[in-house]
């Protein structure tokens, strides 16, 4: 088991070294100077002279080499340092540190109540193969992956408008102070974008389940003559969610990246508010923190789930 | 979408069975409809998608970019058929002409992305060794940026245009299609005839496009059809957020965007419409998906 987890932190930090390489590389590259975006942003027009230009490069540290600017960035996100940002000018860890809880909060609200559903639909799915409850369970989450999220939010604020005349209370209030007012705005955002992770996670658990079913030991287990409820939720069941705990880093980095879109329907001031919000005023600073820091929690919460992976089921340790 | 990238790839070490022409075309066409009744209806609202983009011009009621002061939130099924939106132009016209911007973005950023995801997963493993470590190092790189967020941030370099949408959907498809046919092209690898072509003396080029990429396209084929349901959401998805297709430029993302969030009690008609569009495309892309890697691949039914 040992050997296992270093072998998986060794690979990690290659990974992550390239991951913010790569980020660096789209964002350093591509736009051309953020010097200029910063001069033309400021003055609308073209306007200013090459000493200016000299003096916002030399400001921004653009003059640099690329490799120090890097190293530079590198180090610095090490010490939680996000540089500044180019648009609201001032330091980006700042707004990341109000934003992360927030749509930490959303994540893990969505992924709940996705979770309390999906199981149970896809156990009673699996079951009852073939008759009509199986067949509504899999409408239900046919459509469930089909429907793009952001659709799903409209839809929903489209629901609450037109039958109760009532808009979920846009904007966040905090959840240790005011934790009624934060379930009520962050409620439906959640539902919206776990609709998706419901459905697609009430499939997994029913085909797995499926699979199990069929088993050695699920017939061992009937018979030597355990409970019907017993053979299922403990042997059965049991083994049908191992899947699930692969799935789910994927699962975790489409729930964030769905945060982006949930957030701006809903106005939730987390980060894919910011993130998007940054693009549209060209403020690469934030836009890479932002990436970086989604990416590295994928990337870390994967980890987390090979090791547990490896706990949970013995047999991948030893390949 | 993704599960069906993630049920391929969970099957690894498949061989899949080529496109052996049984009957003539319009027998397979029939007996593809008889076996696959779902896929069927996915292939003809594809196709009927495919036409109204082509055809948009004569389908279009009106010009889709005409305001008109007069029919600012007209209600659908008065003068325009679906609608006015927040400026008077026609609903039902705008979607029409967004259903070229959805086929050009799916089609093109799923061909590219899966393309070049063919040949760096196909040539990875040819080469193997450090080459393929390597390349595998960046592929799983890239997988972990969430593709939505990956897609964004390209946006956010190259700035809003149609053009880039495809560049960056097109990037973002690439590292997931190069890892699934990478464990396809492992069991290609081991073929024999691959031995034969290297014992003849075939240079690189050749076994890797003309050996080993032809015996991966069914996997190939099955992909695109996926990516293209994939790539119109995420398009919509861009465009919705205002950093894909220009707003002058008629989408369906696009026009989900602003009015259809603000006058939801005004003008439910302005996001049901264009919703409804990317969901019923989409669901029918999937079931073709399903149906097409079902014929191609009887070993992955029911993954």
């Amino acid at each position: 088991m040992q050997a296992y987890i270093a072998k998986r932190f060794l690979l990690f930090i290659p990974t992550l070294l390239l991951a913010t390489l790569v980020v660096f590389i789209l964002l350093r590259l591509i736009p051309g100077d953020p010097a200029l975006v910063k001069l033309v942003g400021e003055t609308g027009e073209s306007h200013f002279t090459q000493a200016q230009l000299d003096a916002m490069r030399a400001k921004l540290g653009t003059d640099r080499p690329l490799y120090v600017q890097y190293g530079d960035w590198v180090w610095g996100m090490l010490r939680l340092d996000f540089g500044v940002s180019l648009f609201f000018e001032e330091a980006v860890s700042r707004d990341l540190a109000a934003k992360v809880p927030i749509t930490l909060e959303l994540t893990v609200l969505a992924l709940l109540i996705a979770t309390i559903i999906a199981v149970p639909l896809g156990l009673l799915s699996a079951i009852k193969q073939d008759t009509p409850a199986d067949y509504v369970a899999r409408i239900i989450t046919i459509t469930g992956v089909a429907l793009p999220n952001f659709w799903v939010g409209i839809l929903i604020v489209y629901f609450l408008v037109l039958l109760f005349g009532w808009m979920p209370p846009l904007g966040y209030a905090n959840v240790w102070e005011e934790p009624a007012t934060n379930l009520q705005q962050l409620i439906f955002p959640a539902l919206a974008l776990g609709f998706y992770n419901m459905a697609f996670t009430a499939r997994v658990t029913r085909s797995s389940m499926l699979e199990v079913y069929r088993e050695d030991y699920v017939r061992t287990a009937r018979a030597k003559g355990l409970a019907e409820r017993v053979v299922i939720l403990r042997h059965a069941l049991k083994n049908a969610l191992l899947p699930m705990v692969t799935v789910s880093g994927y699962e975790f980095g489409r729930l964030l990246a769905g945060t982006v879109v949930i957030e701006n329907i809903f106005m939730v001031p987390g980060m894919g508010k910011l993130l998007i919000d940054s693009v549209l005023h060209r403020d690469y600073t934030t836009v890479q923190a932002v990436v970086v820091v989604t990416t590295v929690s994928v990337l870390m919460l994967n980890l987390v789930l090979d090791v547990l992976y490896g706990w949970l089921n013995p047999r991948i340790r030893f390949t | 979408m993704a599960q069906a990238s993630r049920g391929i790839a969970a099957s690894s070490g498949v061989v899949i069975r080529g496109l052996r022409p049984r009957g003539t075309i319009w027998q397979q066409v029939g007996s593809f409809a008889r076996r696959k009744p779902l896929g069927a209806f996915g292939a003809v609202v594809a196709l009927m998608l495919i036409v109204v983009a082509i055809f948009a011009p004569f389908i279009a009621t009106k010009d889709p970019a005409e305001t008109n002061a007069a029919l600012v939130y007209a209600p659908p099924g008065s003068e325009l058929l679906l609608g006015g939106d927040q400026v008077g132009r026609d609903v039902f016209s705008r979607l029409v002409y967004g259903a070229r911007v959805s086929l050009y973005v799916g089609l093109l950023s799923a061909f590219i992305g899966a393309t070049i995801g063919m040949v760096v997963g196909v040539t990875s493993v040819h080469f193997g060794g450090k080459t393929d470590l390597i390349l595998q190092r960046i592929i799983d790189t890239m997988i972990a940026f969430p593709a939505l967020i990956l897609a964004i941030a390209i946006m956010a370099a190259l700035g809003a245009s149609l053009n880039n949408v495809v560049i960056a959907l097109s990037i973002a498809f690439m590292p997931s299609t190069a890892r699934v046919l990478r464990s396809q092209a492992l069991t290609v690898k081991e073929m024999d005839y691959i031995l034969a072509a290297r014992v003849i003396g075939a240079g690189h080029g050749r076994i890797i496009f003309r050996h080993m990429i032809p015996n991966c396209l069914a996997l190939y084929i099955v992909l695109v059809t996926v990516f293209l349901g994939t790539a119109i959401v995420a398009e919509a998805t861009l465009s919705f957020l205002g950093i894909g297709v220009p707003p002058d430029v008629p989408s369906w993302g696009g026009m989900l965007n602003g009015a259809a969030q603000r006058y939801v009690h005004l003008a439910p008609w302005l996001g049901v419409f264009p919703g409804l569009a990317i969901a019923i495309v989409v669901f029918a892309w999937n079931l073709l998906g399903d149906a097409l890697r079902d014929v191609l691949d009887p070993r992955l039914r029911g993954t």
